[in-house]
């Protein structure tokens, strides 16, 4: 199969490449950017007059785990539509991702689907208790780019060294979500809010005492080290300074957090229970400066989907998280807009930054996964920035349909849309061609 | 991100729900109070009921035990002549697996008017304002740490019984204060009422820093905190709170935040003292303060049939 994509404003934040060219795809590789041979005949040509075409976004955190059967096929379809061409998914799937034999099959199916690369993180314990470690050579093996615990705690400081040990021998990168796990049992970010509410509050110490643990460990045992979704000022502070002692430590930040704070609750709306809490207005602001200074690598969309049942109860009682990938690609514009970057600036923290967090994990996709390059992969997002849309629940192809972002409860006017979405050369997503109103 | 409206208030400003004390104008208050005020020539009637509830269905959606409050509540509607339906679900649906908004939907369809939620968690009477049929009014009859507006409504009586006005006022409110849905209401309807200083007094794991964002003066000190009060409000000690890592036991917050004879004696000479009740004799107020003339915790008591009888004619005169 031969693509053309004709016209577009091709942006590759990686090389700094902005300019009006063509792309021609044989296979499942870029052949031409610009200067595309007389002699190519393409089987399809997409006009992109109008739109931007970037790299596929990566996304370093997303869930697939809810709700029900058919999920994966979902929310991998929900991925493709919010231009996202790989992800990376967290362990704590039912059941935890502990042995190969899981993880060879959650790729096979992924793969057959054929809509986004599927990335797993191992469990770095088994069935996540935080214990004994898991035969991470295997894992690897069997594809996993990292290893992680997920939301749950590692049982004491002891065991986490081993583990950061045992996976530095082989130089595997372990993902942690920096919170003490006795000071993270509360429903909402600590401050004026949650005390207003009478929710019970997270103190940002429970982000720094975490983030001090590891980053010390991390002197002592060498351990690479991937901070899942940070929530503070202090947290960013800290990531700062351990990247400036030369700490092989990389972070990044979701969506909302990025763009909400714990005002935003409102009268107890429970999809703004959100795992971290929403925080402060100074820890937003920190969050984004962090962001675009690159103390924070990669903005991530945290998508969680679930159902209605878990939501439509109490805030405490809700079920943390929010639907994501489809919002990926808007909000990482918003902020690059209200931030004043360029648009290839913004791309980055969703394209080429959150590859090079991967590393080596990626092998040979790495050189090439993320950029737009002549001879790699064809992984292509097709979009038109000044296309706005409002979230709903029928927008969306995610089973997850709860998000902070909805129309009817924010307002919030979204900025970019997804037009095309191509998989290693394969159209995985094409608004045209899909059903319903995300059509439009 | 759109604030959404103030879902207590209808269109023209006027109380459909009672959820919070909080995003209430100081008219609304007011109207509260004083129509308590002609109630509570009712309760000293021989016959003690107004028609004004007649026909209407009250229901008390307990999910969590109060005998006491849930029994003012029902008389004050009987007094309104209102139907009352008591349903203790802390004991049947909940513990069955009935979804929170399930029960809602099965009540609604009996034909319900009224219900008044107590409930564990901090803003479950807002989730049941927003999925109740539109002329269902809801009361907060308390939600977790969160609010308990009627609570807060009679001690604003009490206050202006006693007080007349609200606007030199000094006032000490003693105890557990960051996991109480009282103080948290006493505070805004003090606040919204217009009186100048109210301070929080406790040890800092009772009383957090962070409560001076609710404008109040945070005072760890008793006599610090008692010092020239007009008024005194104790708040009850939980069980759960005396020992552990909250407070290492009763006896010792006794002796710092006690409220004896002797630390009164620092407050003004008029000063009175109240408290939500249940009282803990002995953990949070000596005997001889809750017996003595300075205690008005008992017509609190009086006061909060004719606060609750004044809230639910007010909503039940007001469409969404």
């Amino acid at each position: 199969m031969k693509i053309l994509i004709r016209n577009g404003r091709v942006i590759d934040p990686a090389s700094g490449r902005d300019e009006l060219a063509d792309v021609a795809i044989a296979a499942d590789r870029i052949v031409a950017i610009g200067h595309v041979p007389a002699d190519f005949t393409p089987d399809r040509t997409i006009e992109a007059g109008g739109c931007v075409v970037a790299p596929g976004l990566v996304d370093l955190a997303a869930r697939l785990k809810e709700p029900g059967p058919g999920a994966l096929e979902s929310e991998l379809e929900a991925a493709a539509a919010g231009g996202v061409t790989s992800l990376v998914c967290p362990p704590d799937m039912d059941p935890p991702l502990d042995e190969p034999g899981l993880v060879d099959m959650l790729k096979f199916r992924a793969r057959k689907l054929s809509r986004c690369r599927l990335f797993p993180l191992g469990a770095l314990t088994q069935r996540l208790q935080g214990v004994e470690l898991t035969e991470m050579i295997d894992l690897t093996e069997a594809g996993c780019v990292g290893f992680s615990q997920a939301e749950h705690p590692v049982k004491d400081n002891l065991t986490l060294m081993r583990a950061m040990q045992y996976a530095s021998t082989r130089g595997y990168a372990v993902w942690l979500r920096p919170q003490d796990a006795s000071l993270g049992g509360g429903v909402a970010a600590s401050g004026a809010v949650a005390t207003r509410l009478g929710l019970s509050g997270v103190p940002v110490a429970a982000e720094t005492i975490a983030l001090h643990t590891i980053i010390e460990l991390v002197r002592v045992t060498g351990a690479r080290v991937h901070f899942c979704r940070l929530s503070s000022a202090a947290g960013v502070e800290l990531v700062r300074r351990a990247k400036a002692e030369g700490l092989p430590v990389t972070a990044d930040v979701s969506i909302n957090s990025l763009h909400l704070t714990d005002v935003d609750i409102g009268y107890f709306n429970a999809d703004m229970r959100l795992t971290p809490p929403l925080r402060q207005g100074k820890d937003r602001d920190a969050l984004r400066a962090g962001l675009a200074d690159g103390t924070i690598a990669a903005l991530v969309s945290d998508h969680t989907p679930i159902g209605n049942d878990d939501k439509m109860l109490p805030f405490g009682e809700a079920v943390p998280g929010a639907t994501g990938l489809e919002l990926l690609l808007s909000l990482a514009l918003k902020w690059g807009n209200e931030s004043k970057l360029t648009l290839a600036q913004a791309l980055a923290r969703v394209t080429s930054e959150p590859v090079r967090v991967l590393g080596e994990a990626l092998g040979s996709l790495g050189q090439s996964a993320g950029r737009l390059v002549e001879g790699g992969v064809a992984d292509i997002c097709v979009f038109d920035a000044d296309a706005e849309w409002q979230v709903t629940a029928e927008t969306l192809r995610s089973r997850g349909k709860h998000t902070p972002f909805d129309a009817a409860s924010s307002g919030t006017r979204m900025p970019g849309r997804v037009r095309h979405t191509l998989v290693a050369g394969t159209l995985a997503y094409s608004a045209a061609a899909a059903p319903g109103p995300g059509a439009a | 991100m759109l604030a959404r409206r103030n879902p207590q208030l209808n269109g023209h400003g006027e109380l459909i729900h009672l959820l919070s004390i909080e995003g209430l104008p100081r008219a609304v208050l007011t109207q509260i109070l004083d129509t308590a005020g002609t109630f509570l020539s009712v309760n000293d009637r021989d016959v003690k009921k107004v028609p004004l509830l007649r026909g209407k269905s009250v229901f008390n959606l307990f999910f969590e035990n109060s005998t006491r409050t849930r029994t003012t509540f029902e008389i004050a509607a009987k007094r309104l002549s209102a139907d009352v339906i008591n349903l203790d679900i802390a004991k049947s649906s909940a513990s069955k697996g009935e979804s929170l908004l399930d029960t809602i939907a099965n009540l609604s369809a009996m034909h319900a008017d009224m219900f008044v939620v107590r409930h564990s968690e901090s803003g479950a009477p807002y989730l049941i304002a927003r999925h109740c049929a539109p002329h269902v009014h809801v009361v907060n009859a308390g939600d977790g740490r969160h609010a308990h507006p009627t609570q807060g409504l009679l001690d604003m009586y009490t206050i202006r019984h006693y007080k007349k006005s609200f606007s030199n006022l000094t006032v000490a409110i003693v105890g557990d204060i960051v996991h109480s849905r009282v103080a948290r209401s006493d505070i805004h309807a003090l606040t919204t009422l217009g009186v100048p200083e109210i301070r929080a007094v406790g040890p800092k794991t009772l009383v957090p820093g962070d409560l001076r964002e609710m404008g109040v003066r945070v005072c760890h000190d008793m006599r610090e905190g008692v010092k020239d009060a007009d008024v005194v409000i104790m708040l009850r000690l939980q069980n759960e709170r005396m020992s552990g890592a909250m407070l290492p036991s009763a006896g010792e917050y006794f002796k710092s935040y006690g409220l004896t004879e002797e630390i009164l004696a620092l407050a003004r000479p008029d000063a009175i003292v109240m408290h939500p009740g249940p009282i803990n004799r002995g953990v949070e107020i000596d005997s001889r303060v809750a017996d003595g003339s300075h205690s008005v915790i008992l017509p609190q008591v009086t006061f909060g049939i004719a606060v609750r009888m004044a809230v639910m004619s007010i909503l039940a005169g007001n469409d969404a």
